[in-house]
């Protein structure tokens, strides 16, 4: 059985700096990334991120991808699966599983583990939201910033927080006409700023607005949007938008299937976006040789991703005893 | 909630607040270059805009959350903000340029397609709406990372309106 010192689960902000942090002070890390490339959510992101000048803010999201994989080639102590996903933690024996591709199996023995597993999309319900057209916002961005594919000629946005925000404007990049964007509360949850970027583009921000049906047959022809009362209830008229994709960022939860099998203790907290493992300020869980890391660890964004990553990096390698700098 | 407030939430400025303030006029109707200002009125944590500031124009954060703060004496209108702010809430006006009728704005521009000079264009105030045709003077992209600054020439008196351009 393969074995390291630091096994790190997820190739996002969170993992790559995990991952580079533990392999600096001398640990053998193996990372597993389930997608085809490294970098997570970072490599779709074309904007500039926001923050300090020393947690790389005014540079581009796949910008800083690029810098974090340099950072790691650096290092020979570590090995990085792409295509490749954690399926299963066993607590009796501390093995995990994994599948690379389609037909490779391997079992893996760790020291510690880093659970950088990132976050699912949440959707809503609506009549007809099968249709294909309908799509999550992660999605839509992997269509246009990855492959370079436009996802359609005219789009409605659901949610105004800084997905919402942010995707449209990358939508208005692309060439692709924002119809609108609702928003359930009466103001933006996204930055004041990523709304006014796409205000002065003509987008219209709906406030208290959702979205009530998706119209079509084969395919999204059309949306329904309809303002919302103070219980969220629809009233009053109903508006017809003529879009045919339509792109939902309204929020995502952490991914924690592993932290639960693990044994680790999850507790629910509604700011973070629901269950997340209970941790220490060194991001260990409650399994000593469990850390969590990134929105795995409760939805944030990439920037506190990128510095959680590097404290449960560190953390790990002092678990290990390797935790100074020779 | 008033209709302004409703409008604010969804992104418009609809007057002064701490952030998002004019420059003085006196100062700023006989300023070579232009002075900047910036649209930044929510407290995020972010501050680009002042370690990128070569003359200290925007000065220090007590918080990374703080709203900029603008010294205007120490404003040379170089418009690095312009092209380093994350929110592209920074946009320069000179009131000095051309005849009395006429303002430079030096705006930022990440679209498609790419701006030319000498072209009219669209501009576009908060609210996307087209309030003027201007002329593209001159095109930048000072951090050469495809934020371009596009100075374009509009009339003086829609420079508190105008906020971006199409190029049509």
């Amino acid at each position: 059985m393969r074995e390291t010192d630091v096994m790190v689960i997820g190739g996002g902000p969170a993992g790559l700096s995990a991952a580079a942090e533990a392999a600096s002070f001398g640990c053998d890390v193996t990372l597993v990334e389930s997608d085809l490339a490294l970098g997570g959510q970072l490599i779709k992101q074309t904007h500039k991120f926001f923050g300090s000048k020393d947690e790389r803010a005014g540079t581009r999201g796949f910008k800083i991808s690029e810098l974090l994989l340099e950072e790691l080639s650096g290092y020979g102590n570590v090995k990085t699966y792409t295509n490749c996903t954690a399926t299963g933690y066993y607590p009796e024996d501390g093995v995990v599983t994994c599948v690379r591709a389609e037909d490779e199996y391997f079992k893996i023995k760790p020291k510690k583990i880093v659970m950088a597993t990132g976050a699912q999309e949440r959707l809503i319900p609506f009549p007809n939201n099968h249709l294909p057209g309908v799509y999550g916002a992660g999605a839509v961005q992997t269509l246009m910033n990855v492959y370079g594919v436009k996802p359609g000629d005219k789009v409605l946005m659901v949610g105004a927080g800084n997905i919402g925000l942010i995707v449209s404007y990358q939508l208005i990049q692309a060439g692709v006409q924002v119809a609108g964007i609702v928003e359930a509360m009466d103001k933006v949850g996204g930055y004041w700023v990523h709304a006014a970027k796409v205000r002065r583009l003509g987008v219209p921000i709906y406030l208290r607005h959702t979205i009530v049906e998706a119209i079509g047959e084969q395919y999204v022809t059309g949306a329904v949007i309809q303002e919302i009362d103070e219980r969220f209830q629809p009233q009053g008229e109903r508006k017809s938008l003529d879009v045919d994709i339509i792109c939902m960022a309204v929020g995502l939860s952490p991914t924690c299937e592993l932290l639960w099998q693990a044994g680790c203790e999850m507790v629910f907290v509604p700011e973070l976006c629901g269950y997340v493992a209970q941790r220490d300020r060194n991001m260990r869980t409650s399994h000593k040789d469990i850390w969590v890391a990134g929105d795995a660890a409760g939805i944030e964004e990439a920037s506190s991703a990128m510095v959680e990553g590097r404290i449960a990096g560190v953390s790990t390698a002092r678990a290990l005893g390797r935790g100074t700098h020779e | 909630m008033t209709d302004k407030q409703k409008l604010f939430n969804s992104g418009i400025l609809t007057e002064e607040r701490p952030g998002a303030v004019s420059p003085p006029r006196d100062l700023w109707e006989n300023k070579k270059n232009g002075l900047v200002i910036i649209e930044c009125p929510q407290r995020i944590p972010c501050n680009p805009c002042h370690t990128s500031c070569p003359t200290g124009a925007v000065v220090p954060f007590d918080d990374i959350n703080d709203q900029p703060q603008i010294d205007y004496s120490k404003c040379t209108g170089c418009a690095r903000c312009v092209a380093v702010c994350p929110g592209l809430a920074c946009f320069v006006v000179d009131l000095t340029w051309g005849d009395e009728s006429r303002a430079l704005m030096k705006l930022p521009y990440e679209m498609l397609p790419s701006p030319e000079e000498g072209r009219q264009v669209d501009c576009l105030n908060r609210e996307g709406n087209v309030v003027a045709k201007g002329t593209i003077v001159r095109v930048t992209e000072p951090m050469h990372d495809k934020t371009k600054v596009v100075q374009v020439e509009v009339p003086k008196d829609l420079v508190m309106d105008i906020r971006a351009i199409k190029v049509v």
